[in-house]
């Protein structure tokens, strides 16, 4: 009689446990959802409301409607118009232009590098590591001084190349410290066994190592451009009307009125300026988040 | 120049010596690492000499400007001044906030000008760093934290959080202008009518706030990949020992996931200090807040030499936070990003 109580009592007990954890759990879960809700909103409401306000009239700048209303496609227009002195098409050519060309150049020199720093074994390997990951973390002020006298003595002011180079400065070490880390996840064993059936070091490099870091090389050439795209400091300083990029342009842009901002025409440049970058990282997601978080762990 | 300054990081084994393949086993791995070093000096080569000539050049000629006179009118006296060496004259008119004066000398500049901003940017510039570094590390963990455990949707979250990363810095200002704005969506939300980038600490929040917006994603998926480096097994373990929630995140979560958050914090300082373009943008370095990258840059124009000495001392403010973070707070960048793991046999 009493263990038949004892056990009921026992078992209700445990019921009564397990329902608080089921609670507990669906508890957790809800604000799982919740916070995940909170991140959602706090991440993505300023990216929608540019968007809202690039296809909102003119008229209606300041609509605080929280869906699109008074839908228009005019301030897009507005935004190529150069009649204000605004070159913004021209701008995003020169982006594209400088973006590509740093790239490119970082790339092709960063490779070499990023290979040595995972593959080799030398001296001072420590020491051109902690180089290059403070050469990345240098402030652009700090150059733009010598620079910009240099280029005004050798008359570079405004030029491409004047904008280019500087940008170098900080692509190159993101470069060659995102393609290290890597590179040092691909499976090597494959090159060692390439050289065995013969290839010399630098065959086996290009010929078996090359098509697999493909993938990683891409990856990191869209963080490399997205960091040269987004570049202001320095272009604001050392380029011209017609060189300027599109964050200078942007920074600067005119409206019809010159003490007031067009926001509209602004938020339709911004979100021709980032619409195509947010697609880009958001079809590279995964990819894109190794590289970023490849110099800090691992 | 350039060439001088890009030293080859190793020197390969002289020419003529033949590896020593038969001898004692010590000698034969020295040979492979020489060998291998001359490979890699080949290799890092390019690399070396294109940021000794982009950085290391400039970084010298800035040093070698700052200390000469700048030539001109003198924007304060009016006077001509000319140019030669100046001794660490212009550091300590910086330091000294000290302007020229009529007939030589010294006076303490004048308010609104540049050269009476030093100590205000400066302490601008580390309220910005300190207060949002510190936002985007609770902000960051916390998201973090979140996006690492299994729930439907979390590929959204993950993919949501890139976007205020992928948006230029130049586009985030005007945004978040257009937002403060006084008729804007902000002072709608909250039902405030506040003149955000009218006066000193509407302006500075409005800076502190776009600016953890934008770069808090970037904290969060650094702590992410150190928090998915935990193995659950601990995790595991500690709940079968009875470990309540806030015992696991002090006693598991936070010392595994430190070398990864220290760098993150890093990675953050280093780039706060050097805060630009959302404060030039957002409210033109007007109502204190104006950092020191902005004061280096409205300097310019009135003086490079000056300014390649205001450069110089932002250059050395955040060398020397970088070296206490690596040297005393244990932010080991090198070993955390460098040659251990597969490369290193």
């Amino acid at each position: 009689m009493t263990t038949t109580t004892a056990s009921t009592a026992l078992r209700a007990q445990q019921d009564k446990g397990r329902k608080a954890a089921q609670n507990r759990e669906k508890w957790a879960s809800v604000r799982t959802y919740v916070s995940a809700a909170v991140i959602l909103i706090w991440c993505l409401a300023p990216a929608y409301w540019m968007v809202v306000t690039a296809f909102r009239e003119v008229g209606f700048t300041y609509d605080t409607t929280p869906w699109p209303t008074h839908v228009t496609m005019d301030n897009f227009i507005t935004a190529f118009d150069t009649s204000f002195g605004n070159r913004f098409g021209q701008a995003l050519l020169n982006s594209i232009f400088i973006g590509v060309t740093v790239t490119v150049i970082s790339l092709v020199i960063g490779v070499f590098a990023a290979y040595a720093l995972a593959r080799l074994n030398f001296r001072f390997k420590y020491l051109v590591l902690g180089f290059i990951l403070g050469a990345s973390m240098f402030p652009g002020v700090a150059l733009i001084t010598p620079l910009f006298q240099l280029f005004t003595n050798i008359g570079w002011m405004g030029t491409y190349q004047a904008l280019i180079i500087p940008n170098i400065s900080f692509v190159l070490p993101l470069t060659v410290y995102t393609l290290t880390s890597f590179f040092r996840e691909m499976p090597w064993e494959l090159e060692e066994s390439a050289r065995v059936d013969g290839c010399t070091q630098g065959q086996a490099f290009r010929k078996v190592i090359m098509p697999l870091a493909a993938p990683a090389i891409f990856t990191t050439a869209i963080l490399a451009f997205i960091s040269s795209w987004n570049e202001f400091l320095i272009a604001s300083q050392l380029s011209n009307e017609a060189t300027k990029p599109v964050t200078v342009a942007i920074a600067s842009f005119a409206g019809a009125q010159p003490n007031q901002i067009p926001y509209t025409a602004i938020m339709a440049a911004g979100t021709i300026v980032t619409i195509p970058l947010v697609i880009l990282v958001l079809v590279f997601q995964r990819k894109i988040v190794a590289g970023l978080t490849a110099g800090a762990v691992k | 120049m350039a060439t001088e300054l890009g030293p080859t990081p190793v020197k390969g084994p002289a020419s003529g010596t033949t590896p020593v393949h038969h001898g004692p086993k010590g000698v034969g791995e020295d040979n492979k690492i020489l060998s291998q070093g001359k490979w890699a000096s080949w290799l890092l080569a390019p690399t070396i000499i294109a940021l000794g000539i982009v950085i290391v050049y400039p970084i010298i000629s800035a040093m070698i400007m700052s200390f000469q006179k700048d030539a001109g009118l003198d924007p304060v006296t009016g006077l001509f001044t000319e140019g030669g060496p100046a001794g660490i004259q212009n550091y300590v008119n910086w330091l000294g906030q000290q302007c020229a004066a009529q007939g030589g000398g010294t006076v303490a500049c004048p308010p609104g000008t540049l050269g009476g901003q030093f100590w205000t940017a400066t302490g601008t510039t580390f309220l910005f760093t300190v207060i949002t570094v510190a936002f985007e590390t609770v902000l960051g963990f916390w998201m973090a934290m979140i996006m690492a455990r299994t729930f439907k949707g979390r590929g959204l979250v993950r993919a949501a959080v890139l976007v205020p990363w992928a948006i230029p810095t130049a586009v985030t200002a005007q945004l978040w202008l257009f937002m403060f704005d006084f008729n804007g969506i902000i002072n709608k939300l909250f039902n405030v009518s506040i003149l955000w980038t009218g006066s000193e600490w509407p302006a500075k929040w409005a800076v502190i706030i776009a600016d953890t917006w934008k770069t808090t994603p970037f904290m969060a998926l650094l702590i992410l990949a150190g928090l998915q480096m935990i193995p659950a097994e601990v995790y595991e373990a500690a709940k079968v020992d009875g470990a309540t929630a806030w015992q696991r995140f002090r006693m598991i979560t936070l010392p595994l996931v430190k070398p990864a958050l220290m760098v993150a914090i890093l990675f953050r300082t280093l780039d706060a200090l050097r805060m630009f373009d959302l404060p030039y943008i957002l409210t033109g370095g007007a109502n204190n807040t104006t950092t020191l990258s902005i004061l280096v840059i409205n300097q310019i124009r009135q003086g490079f030499n000056s300014a390649a000495a205001l450069s110089t001392i932002t250059f050395i403010i955040i060398f020397l936070v970088a070296f206490i973070f690596v040297r005393f707070l244990g932010a080991n960048v090198v070993e955390q990003s460098g040659a251990t793991g597969k490369g290193k046999k």
